[in-house]
């Protein structure tokens, strides 16, 4: 049953040096106050995995938190180029960063392979790319058919991290509008924190809404605001004029740790 | 980010970026269903659901099917595709229900780099281990090209697009040439059009090599050379 808890105590509980975390949400409900207070704890060496790496991680591998990062589009998406991610990949600043690349479909079939505790899933891709000789894929035939087809490895996450609109009492949890793969990484993972926009005391069900039972949840915590600059559909707006901002800011170094040291490290952290 | 051009009294001439969007939107004139990435292509596919065809099929991969936006979206997952969807579904639908099966019949996609089979890079330039520049990477691409029931490509009319050699192939057009997308199983008919600044690129019928085949209105200069189908040949062929 997941515990109410604050966010420092939650991920200082739930996440630890050189764990394998993924923090989701595809450009909706993005983690970032949970995000924040991992680098704020100063975690090292963690392999961080996500699909769009966005800003989040751009702030994460920037601060040092990263040596590991498993991903489909390191990009600020409708913007460009994430500063802090180039940096590290091709300068190793400020430190070097592994990576593992996919597409999409290969991540999206990754995570819902761990939900389903599967060692792999089955999917058309790949063929004919350069990312296969640079990535973990292996090309199988289909044993009914003969169809040339790929097997993609299940990821081993020790830790989920989502952030979703609203919970109950009792850390059941209801996310709506783009639904990305919280529900897979939540289920895939060893350990999971949901953040929330609010506590209510019952849920209404939501068209489109995905719930995830409180059981299957390690902590939950009120974070309102918990995602922005990305935004929680029908309770904050994105913010896209940040995610512009970011791109001037993060090309430098220095301004962009002065950002940082005044904006979330000083920060106490939303609890 | 290219916004439609103004209706107005005194037209002002249209820009290039302005044109390869419309040029685009005119496309999807007969299409029921459009896959769309974010800036240039993401506004030629709402500018041919306002001026052409009402009901075109907005897919966003963030998961909204049958998006109605009436601004220009920064990103793919912004609220409005959400609220004005037919309906959202996760990555994992997206990909293994919806593109992989081919129920989506055109894709727009852009690449910093494009081949004279329609191959794409949008990963590095330079060595991959060492990368000169490093690039958002795969996304969607590889699947949506190999799934969809064609691709038009987004790009612009330079000698860095337009390579002889990929610095790394991320996403398959023709792959060598004719039989290749068979070989693999590929399900979509591959790269139907390029679009550039300056005109449209399309595959020859037999050799499947991008053939300059048009040049936009109001275009004078002369393609770089080097860029397929830039030959004088092409030009005539352009008209």
């Amino acid at each position: 049953m997941a515990e109410i808890a604050a966010l420092p105590e939650a991920v200082a509980d739930l996440v630890h040096d050189g764990d394998t975390v993924a923090l989701e949400g595809f450009t909706h409900l993005i983690p970032f106050a949970a995000g924040h207070e991992v680098i704020r704890q100063g975690c090292r060496d963690l392999t961080l995995v996500r699909m769009t790496p966005d800003l989040l991680y751009d702030q994460m591998i920037g601060m040092g938190v990263a040596s590991g990062l498993v991903f489909s589009y390191g990009g600020n998406p409708g913007v460009g180029s994430l500063h802090r991610f180039r940096d590290a990949i091709e300068n190793g600043w400020p430190a070097p960063l592994t990576i593992e690349e996919h597409s999409h479909a290969g991540m999206a079939n990754r995570y819902a392979a761990s939900a389903a505790g599967l060692p792999m899933a089955i999917m058309r891709g790949y063929l004919g790319t350069d990312l296969i000789a640079h990535t973990r894929v292996e090309e199988i035939e289909c044993p009914f058919t003969g169809e040339k087809l790929v097997a993609v490895p299940a990821l081993d996450l020790d830790v989920a991290i989502v952030h979703a609109q609203e919970a109950d009492r009792d850390g059941n949890v209801q996310l709506w509008g783009i639904p990305g793969v919280q529900k897979e990484a939540v289920l895939g993972a060893r350990r999971s924190l949901v953040t929330v926009e609010r506590i209510v005391e019952r849920l209404d069900p939501r068209p489109g809404g995905v719930v995830i039972p409180g059981w299957a949840i390690d902590a939950v915590v009120e974070a309102p605001g918990g995602s922005e600059p990305s935004y929680s559909l029908g309770i904050t707006e994105r913010d896209n004029d940040f995610y512009k901002f970011w791109d001037k800011l993060s090309r430098d170094r220095d301004g962009f740790r002065a950002w940082m040291d005044e904006h979330v490290l000083a920060g106490v952290g939303a609890s | 980010m290219s916004t439609p051009p103004p209706v107005s009294e005194t037209p002002t001439p249209a820009s290039s970026a302005e044109i390869q969007t419309v040029a685009a939107a005119r496309l999807l004139r007969e299409v029921r269903s459009v896959f769309i990435g974010v800036g240039r292509p993401s506004t030629a596919a709402i500018l041919a659901r306002e001026l052409y065809n009402p009901d075109l099929v907005l897919v966003y991969e963030s998961g909204t099917i049958g998006a109605k936006p009436r601004r220009i979206p920064l990103s793919i997952g912004d609220g409005e595709l959400a609220e004005t969807a037919d309906c959202v579904v996760s990555v994992p639908e997206m990909f293994n229900y919806w593109i992989g099966p081919g129920r989506i019949e055109v894709a727009f996609l852009g690449a910093a780099q494009v081949d004279r089979f329609g191959n794409l890079n949008s990963t590095v330039i330079g060595d991959y281990g060492h990368p000169q520049t490093r690039l958002p990477g795969a996304g969607g691409a590889p699947e949506i090209a190999a799934g969809c029931g064609e691709v038009v490509v987004v790009a612009p009319h330079s000698t860095r697009t337009f390579v002889e050699e990929l610095d790394f192939r991320t996403t398959v057009g023709f792959g060598g040439g004719p039989g290749y997308r068979e070989r693999l199983g590929f399900r979509g008919r591959g790269p139907s059009a390029v679009i550039t600044d300056l005109g449209v690129l399309e595959p020859d019928p037999e050799t499947l090599v991008l053939t300059l085949t048009a040049i936009h209105p109001g275009v004078e200069v002369e393609p770089a050379p080097g860029v397929p189908g830039a030959s004088p040949d092409s030009r005539t062929r352009a008209a």
